[in-house]
Parts: C-alpha cells; structure tokens; sequence
C-alpha cells in the first residue's frame, strides 16, 4: 500500500475508534461510577439506530431526529436506572449479568414489535452527503468526517462535564467515596440517575450518528457490545481516558488487521487484548 | 400428615402432570389423509422476505392446480429456522419427527441447509431446497430424495468472467463475505475468468454479516484493477454499492456481481448501483409471455412485487406438483415420485428448465445491467449451465 | 463489591426424594409409549447434556465464585474436537476420543485460565467472554476450521467396546445419563473434598483464605480447567448426538444460557444446575410453541418472554428454583409443628 493508502486507512481506523469510544465511554462510566455491569449496552445502541431511521422517516431530516432521539434516549435512561439498575447498585455482579442479559432479550423482542425485523438504510443528510477526492480514484464521504468530528466534540464535553463543572465534581466525588458524598447532603441518587440517562445517550447517539454508515439492523447491539468489552477491558474499567486510548489502538488494529492480515483480522483486536492483560491485569488506565 | 408423606404424594402428582405436559407443545393432529408440506424457512432476520417470498410463490403454484397434490388435500407446518444454523437439526427434526411432514421445503441459509440435509439423509424425508445455493447438497452429499429448485452458489459466477473479459477486463478484484456463499460463488469466478483470460489481482473478504467495507474499499482504490468483481446479498449488497459511489470508486472502477448483488435491493441502493452488471438464472425484466404472467398474478395476490425468490418457491411448488401428480399423491411410492421429479422440464419464469443428475437445475444465465432501478435483461451471458455435481453418486 | 452468599449446599430431606424420583423418571421415560417418542428423547437427551454443562459452570461459578461469561469456548472446543478427529467414512472409537476431546477443552481452559484468573469481579466477566469471542472468532473467520458454516460430525462414535451402538437413540440416552448421573456424583464427592472446601472459602472470602496459607490461584485455576474439561465432555455429547457443530456453540448467547440455567437452578449444589437446565430449556420450548393470540404471534416472540422470565427470576428467586423450594418446605416444616 503506498504512503496516500496508508494515510486514509489511518483515517478510516480513527473514525471507527471514535464511534467505538463513544459506546465505550457510558459502559465504564456506568460501571465505574455505579458498579454495574450492563450487557444492555448495546441495545443501546440498536436502539439509538432504529430510532433514528425511524424519525428520519417521520421528519425526513436525520439531524432533527438525531436531536429528538437523543432527548428521548435520555428520558429513556432516566426511567430505566430509576425503575430498574437502581435497584440493582449493591447486588452480586451475577444477578446484574442476569438482569442485563434478560433485558437484551426485551429489547430485542420490542424493537422486533415496534420497527420489525427487517434491515434499513438511513440516508446521509444531503449538505453532507459528498465525498472529498484524496487521490485519483478514491474519494472520502463528507460524512464519515462529520461523524468523527461529532465525537470528537461529544469527547471533549464529557472531559469539560466530569473535570471542570460541578456536577462532573460531584460525580467525581460519588465514585470515590458514595457514603461520604452523601454525608456532605449531596442528591447521590439523582447523580447515578444523570450518570446513567448519559451512558444510555452516549450509546444512542452513536447508534444514531453512525446508522447510515453502518445500516439499521437487528443484531448490531451484540456486535459492537463486544467489541465495547474488549475496550473497556483495555482501557481500565472506570477510565474514560483509557477508552479513548483503547478504542483507538482497537480501531487501527481493526483497520489494518482486515487489510494485512485478513485471515486472523477477527481475532487480532484479542491478541491485542492478551498482550495488554499479560502486562497489565486492570487495564492501561486502571482507576 | 407427615411431610414426608405429603412430599412423596404431591411429588408423584408433580410428575405425573409434568409426563403429560411434556405433551404440551405438541399440536393437535388432523387427520392423516391431509399431505403434510412443512416450511422451514427464515420468517425473522435479515433473511425474512426471502423466506415470505418463497412460501407466497409456492402457495400461488399450487393455488393455481386447486390447492391440492396429486388429488389430496394440504396441511402446511411452519418452522422459522431464524437463519441459525445452530438449531438447524433441532429445528428441522421438529417438523420431521414430531410434525412428521411428507415435504420439507427449505431453506435459504446455507448453513442451516446443512443441518436440514442431515435430517433429510438420515429420514429420507423429501426435502425440496428453495434457495440455498451450498454445492455439497448436489455434489458430494447428494441424496436421493434431496432436490433443488434455485442454484448452486458457483452457477451465476460461472457465466461471469466470460462477459467480464469480453468487455475488456483483463484484471479483477474479487471481493465477498467470507462464508459458504461468497466461497462458492468464487469458485465459479475464479474457474471461469482464469479460463477466459483474465487475472484475479487479489481475494479481499470481510466476515459476514459485517458491514464495514472502509477498509477494503481503500484497498481496491489503492491496488487500480480494470474491475471490481463481488459477491453480496440483500441490505449488505445496497450497503456495498453505496459506499463504493461514496468512495468515487464507481467512476473509474465498473462492478460486476453474481446477480444477487442487485436482487430486490434496487430501491435502497439508488443511484450509487446504476451501471451495476450482473448475471443470474433470473431478470425481472424477461420479457417472456410466462414472466409476464407470472409477475401480474404475484402482484395481485400478494401486493408485492416478485422477485428471484419468489420464481424459486413458485418452481419448487411446481416440481412438486409434478411429482405428486405422477404418484396420485402416495409419496411413498418414492422410485416413482423421484424419477417424476429428475424427468421434470419446468416451465418456468426464468424459462425452461430441467434436472440434472445431481438434482441440480440446469438453466439459463442471464446478463443484466441496472438502468434507473431495475434489473434490465440484456441477454444470455450463457446458456444450460450445469453446476458439475462432482463426487455424487447418484446416476 | 457485594458479599458473598452462602449456598445451598446441602439440600434438604424432602428434596432429596424428589430428585430422586426425578432420577428414576429419567431413567425410565424410554420405556413409555409416546407418539413421536424419537423427538422427545432426543429432547431429553440434549437437556442432559445440557445439564452437564451447567454443572461444570456450577463448579466455577457456584463453588468458586468464579462468573464466566466465555464457558461454551471449551463445550464448543471439544465438539469440534470430535469433529476433526471423525474421518469422512468411519466412525472413531469412544473410548479414546472421550477423554482426548474433553482433555483437549481442558487444555484450552489451562491457557486462557492463566490469563483470566488473576483478575477478580467484573474483569473476570469481560475477560471471560472475550476470550470465548476470541476462540469463536478463530472458528468464525477461518474456512480451514469450518468457517461460519461448521462441520459435519460424519458418524456417532463407535462404543463397541462398552458394548454400546451409539446410532441407536435410546442407547445414546442411557449412555448420557450414566455419564450425567457418575459427573453428578463425582462433583459432589469433589464439594465436600478439602479441594472443594477451599473453593468454598475462597469463594467466601479470598483474602482470608490467602491469609491462612491457601494459594488461591492454583486452586482457581484448577476448578477453570477442572470446569473446562468437563464443559468439554457435554460438548463431545452434543456434537455426537446433533452431528453438526459450528462456532455458535462458543458464543456469547451459548454462555449466558449455561449461566441462566445454573441461576435458574440454584448454585453451589449440582443439583441446582441439572434442574436448571431442564427448566430452563422447558421454559424456552414452550415460549416457543405458544399459539398466537387474536393475530399477535405470541411463538414467535419468545424472546420476550424468555427475557422477563429471566428478569423475574433475578427479582424473585435469586437461590433459584432449589432456593424457593427450600424456602418453601422451611415454611411448611415450621407450620406442622
């Protein structure tokens, strides 16, 4: 491959990292702030992409249903931690894997009644809907930078959320020590239910973001809710730095295993993931 | 009275109820005198209107004979195999042993076909394939009372290179998901476009169903061949032709593909599969005083346009007839009911076609281009290919 | 992290009769005219299988503590196991493939173990179910190993020398109960072992254990291999019994499965897991098969069912079946008296 291949491959690797941390993201933040582990987190993400097909259709205008969607992942998120997970916070990992794999199933069957089960495209929004020519016979859709440049700037407000606002101080507080957090008479359970409606919105809004890049189908919450484990694992459970990292080293193995080395392209992101483990049990981040 | 005895009692009930509610899921039975046709199809999945097509094609074949078989009268079982082909046995022995049908029709994944074809083997069960195209059905694993109605993965391929070369191409990309399917359809790639004189530059493949063709489309752009050659199908295949516009690559690089590439999924590619050439044993414009026919009566029936799936469910649903007829609806009269079948000339949609030894079709490929949407028939890219059913026995 | 339950190790009385009989049911089932009696043993035979795979689950995760969400790696390993060693015209013999295939999902769980066992908690979980993605991958991606499509298993293996014809369906069922009811056993002997002591007390506290000398790694890695070898011989039986194996059975959903039945159940007895497993599988057949109502097609929504069953069990019978029944009789003893 010559030096302009090699450039854009980089490029394809940093978008998909991009998309990969933001799912990444809510998953540590929902595991280390409330210790819960979710395998819903990918029908999250289903759910963010069969939204936004579906109010596309409805209001012909993905970034308008990009926006309601998110408002409705939101609300979403909120109604779930408060009817279900917060029960959940002091119970055996087990009975959280029990739960979350039981809701999978829900989910599924739901989005099966509600949108069925058939494959969708959504369409890119015309402004953006070119392509930039990079070399003589290959050109970049417009939208794939929109895509990354959209989680780049969801990045960068998570950052300034959790390290500059208060709330991102008292989240901060409520994962290091909850007792003493509420001590101080600080609403702990209203932080884990925003902490939560955010995991469950980052997760969407990837979903929507990504669904006419990807298409809408059934089982794409169990295959990127795998890949979304092996980051986490990587980064350190509770680093939303490590996910970064993580997603973006999985993103250019990924990449680059599928063009080199096609045949373990599959499993190389594991190999990946063995290496990191051997020398570092808790991840490259650990909290 | 003591627990002990009370245990015992309320345990011995306990089993008795569960014995008899092991019977639970059975479903009441009719009376024998009915032929049994069980479906075993996708009914949920990516796969799912295929699997509706190709029971709404049968159903219309025997629709138009009266509704019945060999004079008896049907009774259909359905089983949705959900494109797993983990439960394939599972499920296929459902509707064998416990729903014990006369016909099984299915399926379309080639994974769970293998499953059903174990079942078939081991029963001896006839078992009608509707569409999945795995070669090993009709070649080294043939059977007796196995027979196909569509096509082996390979027979679109094999008519492929010859047009591909004809048009100047002397080197390809090959590139598909790499399952059954796009290995096999490869095979017949590979066998007629080396023999046609042309170069296969490089195998690019992505597990199946991925839908993340970034990487490799890059990689075609960086490797410049006269043509990219593929295998896909369904919401992939649209999927496939629009980041191939986006990427621009359709402008110095033309597609080609075994037809499935362009079947049925027209309207969600759009412009970005104008120009699209592919070749299959089916166009939805041949203009064929049968064709016509068939697509007005489909669309009345079922408010849907027809497609490769539905010819296929509908040529299955008249091979059956065919033979049922022949045995006066005694499937068990087997030497006959099969030697009906293999001695069968279809009239079908696509044209005519007949058995091969293997139980295989042979038909017609036909060479299509996509001009504003459809799929326009622009002739015969080769005629009667036969899929060589190496290494079955049956003669 | 939570605390750590005590389990129900040790049934109670009443119970034990009841499994008993529901031993001696098992055993006689093939002796009752059925119609389509072929179906329902093959049924029964797959949930003894199954049963088996979640007592080896119940060894790591009830016993041990241990929750792995990657366990089918090793049921699917030896399934393909008995698939690469059958040849394409004659069976292989049972006596040495048994122990080859299981030895060899064994041996996979000694690698992956070595990576997966030093960590704890929730890393445990997702290292658990990566490394089973990993194996599925390699199975998944490569058309040498079968590919997404799998492999025949061309023959039943042939156990001549026990005297067996593992062709015929009820022979193959009492083989597989034999071997449910002698793991059965033998898991039992192992919990009330020194070994299974010190699982137990590593299960309640580590630190503790490690405190009074227990090297708490060798005796987790032991019960992972230990589990992988006999999740291997439930995956021998499977790709006998089924003739088919593919890269699903190393799935994610295969894992989460066993782990239901063994919650369903109730862990930490052996008991539990082949009461889950009957349950469990039970529960799915008749989601499955249920008539559609009024134009909703209920069969065809199982899953929906299958996940709020799921759920309520967590909410409501978190010792699983064997729990509420022993909180039942508890309840029933205190009240006669």
């Amino acid at each position: 491959m010559d030096f302009a291949n090699f450039l854009i491959q980089l490029l394809n690797s940093l978008q998909y990292g991009l998309l990969l941390f933001m799912l990444a993201a809510g998953l540590t933040l929902i595991f280390g702030i409330m210790g819960v582990v979710n395998l819903a987190h990918g029908s999250f993400y289903m759910l963010g992409a069969y939204l936004a097909w579906a109010l596309a259709a409805r209001f012909g205008n993905l970034p308008l249903a990009i926006v309601v969607g998110s408002a409705l992942a939101v609300g979403f998120g909120w109604l779930l931690e408060w009817l279900l997970f917060r029960h959940f916070y002091h119970r055996d990992h087990l009975d959280q894997v029990l739960l979350t794999f039981g809701l999978i199933y829900i989910f599924e069957e739901m989005r099966s009644i509600l949108w069925g089960d058939d494959v969708h495209a959504v369409a890119v929004p015309e402004a953006v809907s070119g392509s930039i020519a990079l070399t003589d016979n290959l050109s970049y859709p417009v939208y794939r930078l929109v895509v990354s440049a959209v989680c780049i700037a969801l990045a960068l407000g998570l950052y300034g959320l959790i390290s500059r606002t208060r709330l991102g101080m008292k989240i901060r507080a409520g994962a290091f020590n909850r007792e003493m957090t509420e001590a101080l008479g600080i609403n702990i359970r209203l932080i884990h239910g925003v902490v939560f409606a955010l995991g469950v919105a980052l997760a969407a809004i990837a979903g929507m973001v990504a669904a006419p890049l990807s298409s809408v189908y059934p089982g794409m919450g169990s295959s990127v809710l795998i890949m979304c484990f092996v980051v986490v694992v990587i980064g350190g459970i509770g680093s939303v730095r490590g996910a970064l990292v993580a997603a973006l080293l999985v993103g250019l193995v990924d990449t680059f295993g599928k063009v080199l080395l096609p045949q373990i392209a599959g499993m190389a992101v594991y190999m990946l993931m063995a290496a990191v483990l051997l020398y570092k049990p808790e991840g490259l981040f650990k909290q | 009275m003591s627990t002990r005895r009370l245990v015992l009692t309320r345990s011995a009930a306990l089993i008795g109820a569960a014995s008899s509610g092991l019977l639970l899921p059975q479903i009441v039975r009719a009376q024998s005198d009915k032929l049994r046709v069980g479906f075993m199809l996708p009914y949920t999945g990516n796969f799912a209107p295929l699997g509706v097509a190709i029971e709404n094609g049968f159903r219309m074949a025997l629709n138009e004979q009266g509704g019945k078989l060999g004079g008896r009268e049907v009774e259909f079982f359905k089983v949705d195999d959900e494109s797993n082909p983990a439960k394939g046995i599972e499920n296929a022995q459902r509707l064998v042993q416990r729903d014990k049908v006369d016909v099984l029709v299915g399926t379309v994944h080639s994974g769970v076909q293998m499953g059903i074809h174990k079942v078939a083997r081991e029963s001896g069960v006839l078992n009608l394939i509707p569409n999945a195209g795995v070669h090993i059905a009709t070649r080294a694993q043939c059977a007796p009372n196995v027979f196909r109605t569509s096509f082996t993965n390979s027979q679109p391929t094999l008519a492929l290179g010859k047009a591909m070369v004809a048009d100047g191409r002397k080197k390809a990309v090959w590139i598909t998901w790499s399952y059954a399917a796009g290995d096999e359809a490869f095979e017949g790639f590979e066998q007629s476009y080396t023999a046609a004189g042309g170069t296969i530059m490089k195998k690019l493949s992505l597990p199946f169903p991925n839908l993340e063709f970034q990487a490799l489309l890059t990689e075609i752009a960086s490797l410049k061949p006269d043509a990219v050659a593929c295998f896909f199908a369904g919401p992939g295949a649209a999927k496939f032709m629009r980041d191939y516009a986006a990427a621009g690559l359709n402008k110095t690089i033309p597609l080609y593909g075994s037809g499935f590439l362009t079947e049925g999924v027209l309207d969600a590619a759009g412009d970005a599969a104008n120009g699209v050439i592919t070749t299959m044993h089916y166009g939805d414009s041949l203009d064929t005083p049968v064709n016509r026919r068939f697509r007005l009566e489909y669309a009345k029936a079922f408010k849907l346009q027809p497609d490769v799936y539905a010819v296929q469910g509908y040529d299955t649903g008249l091979l059956l007839i065919r033979g049922a007829n022949a045995v006066k609806g005694d499937l068990s009269n087997k030497k006959a009911l099969y030697a009906a079948m293999e001695g069968a000339v279809i009239d079908s949609p696509r044209g005519k076609w007949t058995m091969s030894k293997a139980h295989n079709p042979v038909q017609d490929i036909y060479l299509r281009k996509v001009e504003g949407k459809q799929n326009k028939v622009v002739g015969v890219a080769q005629k009667a290919v036969a899929d060589s059913g190496a290494g079955c026995k049956l003669s | 992290m939570s605390t750590a339950k005590a389990q129900l190790e040790q049934l109670p009385r009443a119970m034990q009769v009841l499994l008993a009989l529901g031993a001696l049911a098992l055993a006689a089932f093939p002796l009752v005219p059925l119609e389509a009696a072929d179906f329902y043993l093959q049924m029964l035979t797959q949930m003894m299988i199954l049963a088996i795979f979640a007592m080896s689950l119940d060894l790591l995760q009830g016993v041990s503590g241990m929750v792995s969400l990657g366990h089918a790696a090793y049921f699917g390993l030896a399934g393909y196991a008995l698939a690469f060693l059958t040849p394409a015209d004659a069976p292989i013999p049972l006596w040495w493939s048994l122990p080859l295939a299981a030895a060899g999902a064994g041996l996979a769980a000694l690698v992956i173990g070595f990576f997966v066992v030093r960590t704890h908690g929730i890393y445990f979980i997702m290292v658990t179910m990566a490394f089973a993605q990993m194996v599925f991958f390699l199975f998944f991606d490569n058309k040498a190993l079968g590919g997404s499509d799998g492999l025949y298993v061309n023959f039943r293996p042939d156990a001549s020398a026990l005297g067996i014809d593992l062709e015929n369906k009820t022979q193959f069922y009492y083989l597989t109960l034999a071997l449910l009811l002698g793991i059965y056993l033998f898991l039992r002997r192992l919990l009330f072992s020194p070994f299974g002591r010190a699982l137990a007390g590593i299960r309640v506290n580590e630190h503790r254990m490690r405190a009074v000398g227990y090297g708490s790694f060798g005796h987790k890695l032991t019960a992972f291999t230990l589990a992988g070898t006999l999740a291997g011989v439930a995956g021998y039986l499977w790709a006998a019994q089924t003739g088919f194996v593919n890269p699903e059975l190393m799935g994610f959903h295969m894992s989460a499965h066993a782990i239901m039945m063994v919650i369903l159940g109730g862990m930490g007895n052996f008991a539990g897991a082949i009461v889950g497993a009957f349950a469990f599988e039970y529960v799915m057949h008749v989601f499955k098969d249920l008539p559609a109502i009024g134009g909703f097609d209920t069969g065809k929504h199982w899953q929906l069912w299958m996940g709020a069953f799921i759920v309520l069990v967590v909410l409501v019978a978190p010792r699983g079946l064997l729990g509420l029944g022993e909180k039942l009789l508890k309840r029933r003893g205190r009240a006669s008296e």
